[in-house]
């Protein structure tokens, strides 16, 4: 026979029916237009859960914020200053509500104030889908690159494949990681709204993980393949003249002065379709079947798909509508075109210096100049999407 | 999942660090340390390929509670008390998030030490993470609570509150100013290391008593996040400390930082955990039991003491006075007798205590009936429009409190006020340390010390300077604090939705001019300050008039 012990009764909340829920009375703002956000104007009839969990979460002066910003710099600026890039959106000039004694909170009565906030990003990022998406990415890497090594399919490639992939498809991780690091984490700091600073840190992680992407592939390819050495990347990166070009441009990106506008366009609209396309598309995937490689194109091509589905596609969304600013389309163009007539030799003397690692493969990719065409008409596409014009500075 | 082990991954991706060979990145954010010395291992250790699935099955577990609860039915439990606190809670907390996100850039650049770069990265996407997944929780509180407003105009409301600047405190302060002291110590040493434990650990817990199991859900899952920042800033710190030259920065920063955390958190969270829950078991722990385990002991005993002998100064004084004040001065009491003092320029409704609070509060706090229960049975007796004013303009024996300029909460602990003129104005403080924070610490030298790169103060501090000599409906309307038949207010001293019951702008019109005490104080000639000084300081407890306590 057993016997219970009696416990003393625990301590827990007790459950209460509240009635609480939507619709239990009728009360001025019980209906059900009282259920959404409604301190902003769509972009589109309807708001979007995106627009619902980004929009107006860093606050304007100009919008809302009567107090204003509570902290400053050291020289005096705060918040984020519409000055951080030169590019400039309609109705940025207008002076900030002055706010003082009696004057009441001065909120802002016709929103969006400026132009910068009607910018959406197309792929509307949040949280939710930006784990998806990487994950999926993630997981699918990771299922060709172990069905590969349980295929022994890296065993097929050719000796001066293995020497190119370990250079070279090394070399390109250092170029996606410091993209990643300095140019778009660095100024998701620098937007002039929540929209841009959170598309930023997105990119930005798409090129991070992509750069990591590149590495374990990197160790795996050490773990597999007899004599690859998983460090040669570093000496490419470091000395071979072909990339030496590439990395000063990239390098270059990170050195734009004060101006996360032109950090931005250099790197998505001149760098990548000119030298990152050129590279991933122009060569590695186009030269790995070739050479007895089916996965390696299928890790390049995740990052491709980042940069030419996704972050193309915020980017020409952000800068377009800048060249037809009903305020300052003209001075815009200027800065574009100034910015372009910068980069783009930039751009193609690096893609020339780049030239040599079209031969190294014993299964030749299409030539260099096939390639490099195609990439200046892709690029020249993507500027007559922005309404500008290719810069004379491309036929070079 | 590769087979590759996780630390041979991370070993791995440090051949990603890059040492700039044609262009150094262009600088934007300065800081007064140096780090010379002592290059720290990346703590986190976390690599992309295994962050993003862990993530994303975070996140399923956090969508799938979210489902249940909407047809679980949760909102038939849900305590109004508590969740219209959460309409303050939930329109601050996104900012912040945000905000560390963008605060993480600032340290790639001051912390020459690629290795931490990756932590760094990591905590950024964790932050936009945060942000948006607690949009997210007020948007399925707006659709599915009874009462939305609120929630509906919560980051107009935000950014115009007086509540909301106190808390913007938590945001500005990690992105602004010297990239050390923002990013580092203010966010990740204190904020993230020692007072997330009350923010997403203690006051979800205090939630689900409350019948809304989706806060913990959320915070919960953001909090597993945050025990990486703090590894982040733990290894920034050591860092820092290897260089002699930081220890008068850090000692600066971590008295400010501590201060400034314990002004604003525990205002707030203290006032929702103990005045916005009716869970009222004697043995739940109160906030002061709370902040004992979990910042006290936790954080103060367990994280801080062991970095003395790293030549780490700690503020012992002002962490001794931090739990002074909640423990022997009242000060949750007296924030949350304040808000609800000022109920009508909010935008959430506040319960009154009942006789089932006043014996829990005098359990937990022996003494606060004397102190605090009148006011309350005033605050009972107001709630209604009855032919009176709201409280703040009935003789309640409660004097209308000034705000403290560097934290902007109200000088509540009314023998702690001081006055300084600074920067050519006459400024009211609640403590000394907020008058140092203000006038000594966010200068351009400190200690005879060049200090070029920290932050200042500034903005409209005191909300009511804004609307000094308006008429209080009209305040009310101005920050839109207003429901859709145009004049009853949001906001509502009592929980009851009949119409009758609530109060409109009409009710307000009748009230006298909302008065700035900043504009007042700078009116006055010295021997009235003065005046003005010693009086104030003899007020209190529970904001009497100095009389009355004398």
């Amino acid at each position: 026979m057993t016997s219970t012990e009696e416990r003393p009764e625990r301590s827990v909340p007790k459950p209460v029916f509240t009635d609480a829920e939507a619709g239990a009375k009728e009360f001025p703002d019980s209906g059900p237009s009282a259920r959404r956000y409604n301190y902003f104007k769509p972009a589109k009839r309807k708001q979007t859960h995106y627009e619902d969990v980004t929009v107006e979460v860093q606050p304007d002066p100009r919008h809302y914020l009567s107090q204003g910003w509570i902290y400053g710099f050291a020289d005096g600026s705060r918040g984020y200053p519409l000055t951080w890039t030169k590019l400039k959106a309609w109705g940025v000039d207008e002076p900030e509500p002055e706010r003082g004694p009696g004057s009441g909170g001065r909120h802002v009565a016709d929103w969006p104030a400026h132009g910068w906030h009607e910018f959406r990003d197309p792929n509307e990022e949040w949280e939710l889908t930006m784990y998806r998406y990487n994950a999926n990415v993630v997981r699918q890497i990771n299922q060709n690159v172990e069905n590969a090594r349980n295929a022994k399919a890296f065993d097929q490639w050719t000796p001066n494949w293995v020497r190119f992939v370990e250079r070279n498809v090394g070399a390109w991780m250092h170029i996606e990681h410091i993209l990643g690091l300095y140019v778009f984490a660095a100024c998701n700091r620098s937007g002039p709204t929540n929209m841009h600073n959170t598309v930023m840190a997105v990119n930005s992680e798409h090129k991070i993980r992509f750069a990591q992407d590149l590495a374990l592939y990197n160790l795996t390819l050490t773990e597999e393949i007899e004599g690859f050495d998983g460090t040669a990347h570093l000496d490419a990166w470091n000395n071979d003249a072909e990339w030496q070009g590439v990395r000063s441009v990239c390098e270059a990106l990170t050195a734009v002065h004060d101006d996360w506008g032109e950090s931005i366009f250099a790197t998505n609209i001149v760098f990548e379709p000119l030298l990152g396309e050129l590279f991933r598309s122009g060569l590695v995937m186009q030269s790995a079947a070739g050479n007895g490689d089916y996965v390696t194109p299928t890790v390049m091509g995740a990052g491709e798909y980042d940069f030419a589905q996704r972050d193309l596609r915020w980017t020409v969304a952000c800068f377009a509508p800048l060249t037809q600013d009903r305020e300052f389309a003209d001075h815009n163009k200027e800065l574009f075109n100034g910015w372009l007539a910068h980069w783009v030799p930039l751009a193609i003397d690096a893609a020339r210096t780049m030239q040599p690692l079209w031969s190294q493969p014993d299964a030749k990719p299409p030539r260099f100049e096939d390639s490099l065409d195609r990439v200046k008409n892709r690029f020249a596409g993507i500027l007559t999407d922005l309404g500008l014009e290719a810069p004379k500075e491309l036929n070079q | 999942m590769s087979r590759q082990s996780l630390a041979k991954a991370h070993q791995k991706i440090q051949e990603l660090s890059w040492e700039p060979q044609y262009h150094e990145p262009y600088m934007k954010y300065g800081t007064d340390y140096t780090f010379r010395k002592a290059a720290k291992k990346d703590p986190l250790k976390q690599v992309l390929r295994s962050y993003f699935p862990m993530q994303e099955e975070k996140d399923n577990r956090v969508y799938g509670a979210s489902d249940g609860a909407i047809r679980g039915n949760m909102f038939r439990q849900v305590q109004e008390r508590w969740l219209e606190w959460q309409k303050l809670f939930l329109s601050i907390i996104p900012l912040p998030e945000i905000s560390a996100a963008r605060s993480m850039p600032m340290l790639f650049q001051a912390v020459p030490n690629p290795e931490l770069h990756n932590g760094q990265a990591i905590q950024m996407i964790d932050e936009v993470r945060h942000s948006t997944i607690q949009q997210n929780l007020k948007r399925l509180y707006m659709n599915n609570y009874i009462d939305p407003a609120g929630f509906n105009n919560t980051l107009r409301n935000f950014h115009s509150d007086y509540c909301g600047t106190i808390g913007r405190q938590f945001a500005e302060g990690f992105i602004t100013g010297d990239a050390i002291t923002a990013a580092s110590i203010y966010l990740t040493i204190v904020a993230e290391t020692a007072f997330t434990n009350t923010l997403f650990v203690a006051m979800p817990a205090e939630a689900a008593a409350n019948g809304d199991y989706l806060l913990p859900t959320v915070f919960h899952s953001v909090q597993s996040d945050e025990s990486r920042h703090i590894s982040n800033g733990y290894a920034t710190l050591l860092m820092a400390l290897s260089d002699e030259d930081n220890r008068q920065l850090l000692e600066r920063d971590l008295r400010y930082a501590w201060w400034n955390n314990h002004r604003v958190v525990d205002a707030a969270i203290g006032t929702f955990i103990e005045y916005g829950t009716k869970d009222r078991r004697k043995d739940r722990e109160s906030y002061a039991e709370m902040w004992r385990r979990w910042i006290y002991d936790d954080y103060y005993r367990a994280y801080l003491l062991p970095l003395e002998k790293y030549g780490l100064v700690i503020p012992h004084d002002l962490i001794e006075e931090s739990w002074n004040q909640i423990w022997n001065k009242g000060y949750v009491h007296e924030v949350a007798q304040f808000f609800a003092t000022g109920w009508l320029a909010n935008y959430w409704r506040i319960d009154g205590m009942t006789d089932e609070d006043f014996e829990w509060f005098e359990y937990k706090y022996p003494g606060w009936y004397d102190k605090y229960g009148k006011w309350w049975e005033n605050y009972n007796r107001l709630s209604r429009p009855n032919g009176h004013h709201p409280i703040v303009a009935e003789d309640v024996d409660y004097v209308y409190p000034h705000r403290c300029w560097t934290c902007m909460v109200p000088c509540l602990v009314r023998e702690d006020m001081v006055v300084d003129k600074v920067d050519g104005q006459w400024r009211t403080y609640c403590h000394e340390a907020c008058r140092w924070t203000d006038a000594e610490a966010f200068r351009p030298t400190y200690q005879g010390r060049e200090t070029p790169n920290m932050g200042k103060l500034v903005g409209h501090r005191e909300w009511e300077t804004l609307y000094h000599g308006w008429n209080w409906a009209d305040v009310v309307e101005d920050m839109g604090f207003v429901r859709d038949d145009g004049k009853t207010l949001t906001a509502q001293p009592h929980l009851d939705l009949d119409p009758k019951k609530m109060w409109t702008t009409d009710h307000l019109r009748r009230m006298g001019p909302v008065a700035s005490p900043n504009v007042i104080l700078n009116e006055m000639s010295d021997s009235e300050r003065e005046a003005f000084v010693a009086d104030y300081n003899r007020q209190g407890p529970a904001g009497r008039p100095a009389d009355s306590t004398s």
